[in-house]
């Protein structure tokens, strides 16, 4: 990072939920597998006149969820709110959303850099989908609705990120958390998950913020983010130099040219007029309701991969690459226990799990189907030191090279003639055991 | 028969009892509207053919079917649907023009409700344009006239419905009441008009005004109709998170119980500045009759009163410039430039409220004073059971009187919107004639007692029986 200049990012990350309906009305919550436009809509995900929302009580309890799995506190006491503004995709001419009374709201995720502080994490709806295209040689917008209304949540962070580094490892860690809690698939491809960064540059030595920020938005990939960011402390560092502030902006990515550029200036900046949703009365969680919610938060991502760290010796670099959800981290912990009470080694297992040496289906087998595979591929067969010698000695007789390369220190050679040997005898024989044998008949 | 004088019970007695077919009935009415319509602009959109082929249907039910009328409570009754309620392939415009071919593809959960009791849909009903008004001209149509005087406003905003009943081309009109809409028509048009307790009738399908005001309720010539209807109407939807699971009273059993002992609170302030002398005395005689009953009346306050315009006319602009943000020309065909005069009044003032560095000191503001008025009547209901008084100030007034002082318009409202405010219920009963024309008495009451105010409006209306006054006016 540069000598005279510390950047200071903020982020704001948009995912939807995976709830079978949607946030705000009973229609089908599944806008990417839609076979066509506009067929999971009913009056009030349209905002036809007189049509009213009814809130998703899964959507409430995944957002808290999530909210607690990031250490975050909980407003027992919150609502929805109506934030306004004009887009063609938004039919009721505002969103509901939550301003004052974030269901969720300080907690904490960990990064390699540093913590990074969570200011608020939100439920809202989504908008509907523009789609520009040509109509009988005309040019036209269209809009799906089948997005219209499905829950969407906000993670804000505190501007506690100090590099582009940070972000990513950052956003990459709340999706894997998100998806550990199997609240959202996170596709950042089709607009499931959608990162924003607020951007700003701060001379080094300074407490204060700076006097402006830049918001970079709806970026869809994770090397994106990264390069997007490098652009912007590259450009406002360009506009400070000359003694200039960077207008405070929103802008958008091409990642053609890998450039930033202006997509709406301060002077358009909306004026929402929150206020809160009288069709939606306020939510209070009581003991009750709160405790499920609670109890149906899983064991931290963290804890799991420490814990099997310390229990089965497995490297962190390793579990984080075998699951995603917590239910599939639950099944690993079934294996690994069947397969520590019979004594069989777990990091081995793991080993062969994610170099696809082992070929189990983890998450549709049952857990002894599992270990006897894995027995069965690693089991030796019963022969004899006997037999053995003398089909060495046939080996040694047809390989004379090999055992010749092997005695001037060509250790590798010992590996083709255990090759051999196995092959001869059509078994499967300790590696070790054989070496051991080939090394005591050709002395 | 007479439809200026038939009531929903009359009718159906003699449906059942084969006095006249639906057919004939539904008929009947049409054959009104077409005689009179033309001079009083009670409807904006007619459902004559549909409405003759459901009326001979519930024809053949009542002869098939001997219990056809326990199980379809309101069968064959003809029903003119406000035009803020969806209905299902019938033009709805809100009387507005922005959306005036507008052909929902969905009922409105009440629409529904009714149409399972084995109602007939008239038509749909003139009224000010999106619920804003207290006389019916804001109207984006002709403006409503008033059967008892063609020259006077019928009261609004569910003024089409309410002249509507009153000139008998239906025996029921549904109406919304965000400020005033059901009582003050129903009062100008001498009608049984009921502002329900907020949740207590489903509000999905009904295009939203303000929507923490608005409630769903209806007019009747008398006070057994009105129940009648609300025990059909009333109930918890699931598509309406607001409405309540509190269990739907039977307010047609609970008729004829006698009010002994009953404390009736008369608000001061509602006695004051701006009452019509003759409105006032109207009342005080019509409290003499609750007497007679064994009712005892005493004074009481409701102190905070006098801010109740002023945080109805912040709090209601605000959801109103909210709520038809969805009017924005890209749907419905209209653009906004056709939002009429009141509406964009309402629109400016709410977006004004509702902006960041005014939010506090207006909206915030107005809905701690909404707390304080909620609570003066929550005090108020410690010492009496109901609160008694007049609907309006004033008579029904003159076509054009007041639509150039839109102030003095709102003033109409002044003992109807602080009702609104707290979200109890209110109804309006025929009070009398002060120089032929009627005068409307509102009973308020304590959130879900909607059974003790058609208890006492009942008695008083056996009594009095005011409803018998028709309008005089010929037909044809």
């Amino acid at each position: 990072m540069d000598k005279k200049y510390q950047v200071i990012i903020g982020m704001e990350v948009h995912a939807e939920l995976k709830t079978h309906s949607k946030m705000f009305c009973g229609c089908k919550n599944d806008p990417f597998h839609a076979e066509k436009p506009n067929i999971y809509t009913c009056p009030a995900c349209l905002g036809l006149p007189g049509a009213l929302p009814v809130a998703n009580k899964k959507a409430i309890e995944w957002t808290v969820m999530l909210g607690l799995a990031l250490g975050c506190k909980i407003n027992k006491f919150s609502k929805f709110d109506r934030k306004h503004y004009f887009y063609p995709d938004l039919p009721k001419g505002y969103q509901i959303s939550q301003y004052d009374l974030p269901f969720c709201y300080d907690g904490k995720v960990k990064t390699s850099f540093g913590p990074v502080g969570i200011t608020r994490v939100h439920l809202e709806e989504d908008t509907g989908k523009l789609i520009h295209q040509k109509v009988d040689g005309r040019n036209v917008s269209l809009i799906d609705f089948n997005r219209s209304s499905v829950p969407l949540i906000e993670i804000v962070t505190e501007p506690e990120i100090y590099s582009s580094a940070q972000a990513k490892e950052y956003a990459k860690k709340l999706r894997q958390i998100i998806r550990y809690l199997d609240i959202s698939d996170c596709d950042m491809e089709k607009g499931g998950m959608r990162l924003e960064a607020n951007i700003s540059l701060q001379k080094k030595g300074e407490t204060e913020l700076p006097n402006y920020k830049v918001e970079l938005k709806n970026i869809n990939s994770f090397r994106f983010l990264e390069r997007g960011i490098e652009y912007e402390i590259k450009r406002q560092k360009e506009i400070l130099e000359a003694g200039k502030t960077p207008d405070q902006e929103t802008r958008g990515y091409n990642s053609e040219k890998n450039i930033t550029y202006t997509q709406r200036s301060k002077e358009n900046a909306a004026d929402y007029r929150y206020f809160p949703d009288p069709d939606l009365p306020p939510i209070r969680f009581d003991d009750k309701w709160f405790g499920e919610i609670k109890s149906s938060v899983p064991e931290p991502l963290d804890s799991v991969f420490n814990r099997w760290e310390k229990d089965y010796k497995i490297d962190k670099k390793l579990t984080e690459l075998l699951f995603e959800t917590a239910g599939e981290s639950k099944k690993f912990d079934k294996v690994f226990s069947g397969l520590s009470d019979q004594k069989l080694p777990v990091d081995k297992f793991v080993n062969a799990i994610v170099n696809k040496k082992l070929s189990v289906d983890i998450f549709g087998e049952k857990v002894e189907e599992i270990i006897n595979t894995y027995k069965k591929s690693v089991q030796v067969d019963d022969v004899t030191d006997e037999d053995l010698k003398k089909i060495i000695t046939k080996i040694i007789k047809l390989n004379p090279k090999a055992v010749e390369d092997l005695k001037v220190g060509k250790t590798q050679s010992i590996n083709f003639l255990v090759g051999q040997v196995m092959c001869e005898a059509k078994k499967k024989i300790e590696f070790n055991r054989l070496v051991k044998l080939i090394q005591e008949l050709i002395k | 028969m007479d439809l200026l004088e038939l009531t929903i019970k009359d009718a159906s007695e003699k449906l059942k009892k084969g006095v006249f077919s639906c057919s004939e009935l539904i008929k009947e009415c049409f054959t009104t509207i077409k005689k009179n319509d033309k001079k009083i602009n009670a409807f904006l959109t007619l459902n004559e053919e549909e409405a003759l082929k459901k009326a001979i249907e519930r024809d053949e039910m009542i002869k098939s079917d001997k219990e056809i009328f326990n199980k379809k409570p309101l069968l064959g009754i003809p029903v003119a649907i406000k035009d803020l309620y969806t209905t299902k392939g019938i033009k709805t415009t809100a009387g507005s023009k922005i959306i005036k071919d507008y052909s929902p593809p969905f009922n409105a959960t009440v629409v529904k409700k009714l149409i399972d009791a084995g109602v007939i849909i008239i038509g749909k009903t003139n009224q000010d344009a999106w619920g804003h008004g207290s006389s019916g001209e804001n109207t984006d149509y002709e403006p409503t006239k008033n059967p008892y005087d063609l020259s006077r406003v019928p009261g609004g905003s569910s003024s089409g419905s309410g002249a509507a009943v009153a000139y008998g081309a239906a025996l029921v009109g549904t109406g919304t009441d965000t400020g005033s809409s059901v009582r003050l028509p129903a009062g100008y048009c001498n009608l049984v008009g009921l502002k329900p307790t907020y949740g207590r009738v489903s509000r999905y399908g009904v295009i939203a005004m303000a929507s923490s005001f608005d409630t769903i309720g209806h007019m009747t010539k008398t006070v057994y109709d009105n129940a009648k209807v609300l025990e059909v109407t009333a109930g918890l939807d699931p598509y309406d998170s607001t409405t309540f699971p509190i269990k739907v009273g039977q307010y047609t059993k609970v008729l004829g119980q006698n009010i002994k002992g009953l404390k009736i609170g008369l608000p001061k302030e509602y006695f004051v500045r701006g009452l019509d002398n003759k409105i006032n005395n109207s009342i005080k005689d019509s409290l003499k009759v609750l007497e007679k009953f064994g009712a005892i009346v005493k004074e009481v306050s409701l102190p905070h009163t006098n801010y109740a315009m002023a945080a109805y006319y912040i709090l209601v602009p605000s959801e109103v410039s909210s709520n038809l943000s969805r009017y924005d020309g890209v749907r419905y065909g209209g653009t906004r430039e056709m939002f009429g005069a009141e509406a964009k009044r309402r629109i400016m003032l709410g977006s004004y409220t509702l902006s960041s560095g005014y939010y506090d000191a207006y909206y915030l503001k107005a809905a701690k004073v909404r707390t304080l008025i909620k609570q003066d009547f929550e005090k108020a209901f410690k010492e009496i059971d109901i609160l008694i008084g007049p609907t309006s100030p004033t008579s029904p007034f003159k076509l054009g009187e007041k639509v150039d002082d839109p102030l003095q318009m709102y003033l109409s409202d002044i003992f109807l919107c602080p009702v609104n405010l707290a979200g109890i219920p209110g109804l309006s009963v025929p009070s009398g004639f002060v120089d032929e024309l009627p005068v409307g008495m509102q009973i308020i009451g304590p959130q879900f007692s909607e059974e003790l105010l058609y208890k006492v409006a009942y008695l008083f209306e056996q009594e009095t029986q005011y409803y018998k006054i028709r309008p005089k006016f010929k037909n044809g």
